[in-house]
């Protein structure tokens, strides 16, 4: 087995690249027995069935030695250890990847103008228009089918637009500009699309040959440094995790600097340590005025990572900062709990910048206000002019996941 | 057209069907399969014998010399873009700055390489044998030149038809095996056209090979014209035509 092993590592055979110095003299050897043996052999009748041997011989060694080295390749779905936090190496590795860029007076990072795309009867997107500013990370949500990667691959120049104009970093969106955009941005798929026999270094270094990186070597340790996987360089893609994999396609996206990255579901799958890694990294990209275009359906997510959202189905339903889009969706409330019954809230309750009120159980009230600043001070001394009890007086809190299920009616998820 | 790109593209195919035990194995065996049967005829054929039976044999050989770099291609050309989106890998790289000629022309190329080496490899290894074990009526046929020429030139040419056709065919196919015994079945029909020098049907020389070649020439720039023009991302991905 030890024999096979020394082959194999020389790799001769048909699988055919001789590694080392042995597997050229083991080939041209090879070669030379057979001619030799051939030669001898002139005229004899027993030159068939030697020959019927070598070939024998020559297909046995080239496949015993030839081609993949079996074990490597053998995926995983073992956990991987629990990636380390976030490390000022990694911050460096980051910040000297992506060149800091100056604050935006060229316009929008993206432009998008009433763009449409049909797939023969079916409408995927329908007259969208929002813009992006130049180092926003911007948060793009809507149920499976809505039209959002349909969106990115449009703006990414992977298909094209049946109607409807658009700018992405600087050009605009056109068959000629293609390449130039795609030279500027950088799109990770939700499938982290990684070539599972090569090595995470190889996956990296295609990548940067498709760029034309300047510096190829310094970029991917750059980029690998970046999402901390510089030890697993010579891993075989197929031997990562889930986990690791999203992290090579992140490493990827990396790799060129662009100034506009698209991230379509990048903690997909991903348990949380390993998404608080991303949004680490994103929150970094942030930092060096990167501009993130962040397709997710994790609502949490967008409220923590974005600067504004935008929620899509099919058409953009609504676009604004997540405060923004709370203050505009849902009336103000402050919620009251007394320890007993109010016994005449009406009284209690008719102050200034009182707008209504509600009882929400015996002795919880939900109080409508224009402002809630001036509101709950008033709401107090009320309360306690009236003798009550008061356990507590807050606002009441709405989430992004209320505006959006506000927004979508999920009974009507769009096909895909 | 950038250069690099093209070579990044052919290193990467290079890397990836390398460590692909399958590709490698049939790569391996195809041509011994081939060449085994007819290698024997040529060896039985004495010093004696007239020479029709050796023109025979050695068209036989020759042949499936030539069959040889047209079913080598579809082992790998097939999986090339239907393998990559079934893989998941096809969307990230037309996110890159890549052109559809180039990626067409790396995965051609990764493919060309290995497929004529191994055509070569084969015709040396038969020219040897012959030299040195056959009889001399067999030598004279083998070693005889516009013979020489026309497996020299139809190895390649005939490679690139089938790669062509191959990739052609992954382009617009939904399965890898679909592509793969489609892209064997069109890589076929080119060789009746060189069996007529293979087997002497018509009176071989120099001119004769190189016109053929000329012809299997043309032949390759127009599929490499109509698979560029297959090639549309939109479809790849998204499984409609725009």
């Amino acid at each position: 087995m030890s024999t096979l092993n020394w082959f194999q590592r020389r790799r001769i055979g048909l699988g055919w690249r001789p590694a080392a110095w042995q597997g050229w003299v083991i080939t041209v050897l090879a070669v030379g027995a057979v001619i030799a043996v051939l030669t001898l052999l002139r005229g004899s009748s027993a030159r068939i069935p030697i020959a019927i041997a070598i070939f024998a011989a020559y297909a046995i060694v080239a496949l015993a030695t030839g081609g993949s080295r079996a074990p490597d390749v053998a995926a995983t779905d073992e956990p991987e250890a629990v990636p380390a936090p976030r490390t000022d190496k990694q911050r460096r590795a980051l910040r000297t990847l992506t060149a800091r860029r100056p604050s935006s007076d060229a316009g929008p990072a993206v432009l998008v103008e009433h763009l449409t795309k049909r797939f023969g009867d079916r409408l995927a997107v329908d007259d969208v228009s929002f813009s992006v500013e130049a180092g926003e990370v911007f948060g793009f949500l809507g149920p499976n089918g809505a039209g959002k990667t349909t969106t990115v691959r449009m703006l990414a120049t992977l298909i094209a637009p049946t109607a409807g104009t658009a700018r992405v970093a600087g050009m605009q969106l056109a068959p000629a500009t293609g390449v130039e955009i795609r030279k500027r941005i950088s799109v990770m798929t939700e499938s982290p699309g990684l070539y599972l026999r090569l090595t995470v270094a190889e996956n990296l270094e295609y990548f940067a040959g498709l760029y034309e990186l300047a510096h190829p070597r310094e970029r991917i340790e750059q980029a690998l440094a970046a999402v901390d996987l510089a030890a697993r360089a010579g891993d075989l893609c197929g031997s990562l995790s889930k986990g690791l994999r999203q992290r090579v396609a992140l490493a990827r996206t990396l790799l060129s600097d662009p100034a506009v990255v698209f991230l379509d579901e990048p903690t997909s799958g991903l348990d949380p340590v390993a998404s608080r890694e991303v949004h680490d990294l994103i929150d970094g990209l942030r930092g060096q005025g990167v501009t993130v275009f962040l397709t997710t359906h994790r609502l949490e997510e967008a409220e923590r990572l974005c600067d504004r959202v935008a929620i899509l189905n099919t058409s953009l339903r609504t676009i604004g900062r997540p405060d923004e889009l709370r203050d505009r969706l849902f009336t103000k409330t402050l919620v009251v709990r007394t320890a007993a019954p109010l016994p005449s809230p009406e009284a209690v309750f008719a102050v200034a910048g009182v707008d209504g009120w509600r009882a929400d159980g015996g002795s919880r009230y939900v109080v409508t206000v224009s402002d809630a600043r001036l509101a709950a001070p008033e709401l107090t001394r009320a309360l306690v002019d009236a003798g009550a009890d008061v356990l507590s007086l807050a606002e009441a809190q709405h989430s992004l996941e209320d505006v959006y299920l506000e927004l979508i009616d999920d009974t009507a998820e769009a096909p895909q | 057209m950038s250069r690099r790109r093209v070579a990044a593209v052919v290193r990467r195919e290079v890397r990836d069907f390398r460590r692909n035990r399958f590709v490698i194995v049939t790569m391996a065996v195809t041509p011994v399969v081939f060449l085994i049967t007819p290698m024997i005829t040529l060896f039985k054929i004495p010093d004696s014998t007239a020479g029709s039976p050796a023109r025979g044999a050695v068209g036989v050989i020759s042949l499936f010399l030539l069959i040889v770099p047209t079913v080598i291609p579809p082992v790998i050309a097939a999986y090339s873009v239907v393998g990559e989106r079934d893989q998941g890998t096809l969307e990230p790289v037309l996110t890159s700055p890549v052109q559809a000629s180039e990626l067409l022309l790396g995965k051609a190329l990764a493919v060309f390489i290995p497929s004529v080496a191994i055509a070569y490899v084969m015709y040396a290894i038969v020219l040897i044998s012959v030299r040195f074990g056959a009889a001399h009526v067999v030598r004279d046929v083998v070693f005889h030149p516009p013979q020489l020429i026309a497996q020299i030139l139809f190895a390649p040419l005939l490679a690139l038809w089938s790669i062509w056709a191959c990739i052609g065919i992954s382009t617009r196919a939904t399965d890898v095996r679909v592509a793969q015994q489609l892209g064997t079945l069109a890589g076929l029909p080119l060789l009746a056209f060189t069996s007529l020098i293979s087997f002497q049907l018509v009176t071989p020389s120099v001119p004769l090979a190189a016109g053929l070649a000329l012809a299997l020439l043309a032949l390759d720039i127009v599929g490499w014209r109509i698979v560029s023009q297959l090639f549309d991302p939109e479809r790849l991905i998204t499984g409609r035509a725009r």
